[in-house]
């Protein structure tokens, strides 16, 4: 594998915390053996620096911290990583909606593509990737100097800890002022985050209403611990939030065991959760292509069994 | 105020695509094609915004060879004013839509643009993002509601774990998210009216952009399947299978 020159990941956080796909990105840009740098851009970001330099294999921690990027806008994060591009051959993110956001617009500021969602890095600038909602598998070549990706973080290792890297600040740009930050409305959750849960109960719009929903498989998750997903379907239909659609327009998983309830099995839904490694569905059509990608299924009235189930459960508290 | 809606073809929301048999590439020859189900939301939103006599003109355009003139039928059918159609034979990846897009945005100068948040058969997402770097201009992603208010559009944009609400300065861009909206059915009247509707067509060679691939396709293939399940008849039985053969006992 040819050698790069140094390789920068973009980190999300909260402010306090990391994002765990951060120790999954890490581990990705570590596959080419180059330098590795971590970006972290924030305001009052203290804590999180120094999470971060504790992971294994980064050079330095680079920091940008200002009052304005609190809540960060794409086109400040954009002018931050595209003054100090030049530095580096390659410039990665874990895929999500915050890297989405702000590494195509890096990538056009600097005249490079980018490759999105890469499931596979081959080479020093070849990469696989999924198109048509997973159907299909996709290798290409990137012919640009710098190389500009999001990686599907649950496909690659969490890096250790236990380095203690460098911690490095660097000056904000001017503030860019195209666009403000007005307010923000985090769904309050008492259950593990969906993207990174061990286990996961997901509903499709066989529940029939957001009562029957919330009745069925609340009390399914809490005995598991586990988070609450749902399919594009069932978020049309009302039943349960946007923020916990499972697809290709939603939220990618791959927890220990899906249990999916209810649910169809469209391309579009199996590609947010078909690499769990156990899967489990319960519906009442045989027919249901949910059971073509389940590893245990069970042909039942979703109103019958989800209680006998919940019933058989040891409480996770 | 006048919006640019950008509607791209792709293979019908509805089809399972195959791999050509050399691994060459994706084989929709034949197969039903549609509009890009974001982009009909942000069509959809534009002429809302029309008809809320915020927006005064409303334009598609579309990127390719003649037969995505459908697409941009649909978007008239719809209740577009205008339709460009930016013709080239070319495989366009999405920096080469991002710098075409801009040269029509210059011929324009719309003070919105609006563009689906990604396109169903290459999942890249980025085509929005980096138009509005190119326009240096501000952008406003995945969002699911649209008011203008003076020289601002204010958004909610759908992120991992909530919501979020920012104000962006005009011209801007915006990437839209299903839930922006319910597109309307066409009716046949419409249909019919849309076809006799004339469709600008702009050679992309005169726009003055190089839009040369950035990366090859070496291959494409199949994802590996995952190994067929059993069937279990009971849920003490879900329960023992699970037990005994994956060590999980719930």
């Amino acid at each position: 594998m040819n050698k790069l020159l140094k390789v920068l990941v973009l980190a999300e956080h909260d402010g306090a915390q990391l994002n765990t796909s951060v120790y999954q990105s890490v581990s990705a840009a570590q596959t080419w053996g180059a330098p590795v740098d971590l970006l972290i851009i924030g305001k009052a970001t203290n804590a999180v620096a120094k999470q971060a330099s504790s992971l294994a294999g980064l050079q330095r921690v680079l920091r940008v911290d200002a009052a304005h990027l609190e809540h960060l806008l794409a086109e400040d994060a954009a002018n931050i990583i595209v003054r100090i591009a030049n530095e580096y051959q390659a410039i990665l993110a874990a895929n999500s909606s915050f890297s989405r956001n702000i590494l195509p617009r890096v990538a056009a500021m600097l005249d490079v593509a980018m490759i999105t969602d890469v499931l596979q890095i081959n080479g020093s600038n070849t990469y696989t990737r999924s198109i048509y909602a997973g159907n299909v598998i996709s290798t290409v070549q990137s012919l640009d100097v710098t190389q500009i990706l999001t990686v599907h973080a649950s496909n690659f290792a969490i890096t250790k800890q236990g380095a203690d890297a460098e911690i490095v600040e660097l000056e904000a740009p001017a503030i860019s002022s195209k666009s403000r930050w007005l307010s923000q409305q985090q769904s309050q959750s008492h259950r593990p985050a969906l993207s990174s849960a061990k286990v996961v109960v997901s509903g499709g719009r066989s529940l029939g209403s957001a009562e029957k929903f919330e009745q069925l498989l609340s009390p399914l998750a809490n005995r598991l611990g586990a988070a609450l997903g749902a399919t594009r379907a069932a978020v049309d239909a009302g039943y349960a939030p946007n923020d916990i659609q499972v697809g290709q327009t939603g939220v990618v998983v791959a927890p220990d065991l899906y249990i999916a309830i209810g649910v169809s099995g469209a391309i579009q839904h199996t590609y947010g959760m078909k690499d769990s490694k156990i899967v489990v569905a319960i519906n009442h059509d045989p027919n249901a292509s949910i059971f073509q990608v389940a590893d245990y299924g069970l042909v039942a009235d979703l109103f019958e069994a989800v209680p006998e189930l919940i019933a058989s459960i040891t409480p996770a508290h | 105020m006048k919006i640019l809606v950008a509607v791209k073809r792709v293979v019908d929301y509805n089809i399972k695509v195959y791999v050509k048999p050399d691994g060459s590439n994706v084989d929709i020859e034949g197969l039903k094609m549609s509009m890009n189900p974001f982009d009909e939301n942000a069509v959809e939103e534009s002429l809302r915004l029309k008809e809320k006599g915020i927006a005064r003109e409303v334009v598609a355009v579309s990127l390719g060879n003649t037969l995505n003139q459908d697409v941009l039928r649909h978007a008239l059918a719809m209740g577009a004013d205008r339709a460009i159609l930016v013709e080239t034979d070319a495989e366009l990846q999405p920096l080469a839509v991002a710098k075409l897009l801009k040269a029509v945005v210059e011929r324009e100068n719309p003070d919105l643009i609006l563009l689906g948040k990604q396109a169903i058969d290459s999942d890249a997402g980025q085509a929005g993002q980096m138009l509005a770097a190119l326009l240096n201009c501000g952008q406003g992603t995945y969002v699911s509601t649209i008011n203008i208010e003076n020289d601002e559009v204010i958004v909610t944009r759908e992120v991992d774990g909530g919501t979020e609400t920012l104000a962006i300065s005009l011209p801007a861009v915006l990437t839209t998210d299903l839930r922006l909206n319910e597109p309307r059915f066409v009716k046949l009247p419409n249909l019919m009216m849309a076809r006799k509707k004339q469709i600008e067509t702009i050679a992309a060679t005169d726009l003055g952009v190089v839009a040369e691939p950035r990366f090859n396709v070496l291959n494409v293939s199949a994802p590996p399947t995952r190994k067929s399940g059993i069937r279990v008849n009971s849920v003490q039985e879900l329960l023992q299978k699970l037990s005994d053969l994956e060590g999980i006992t719930l």
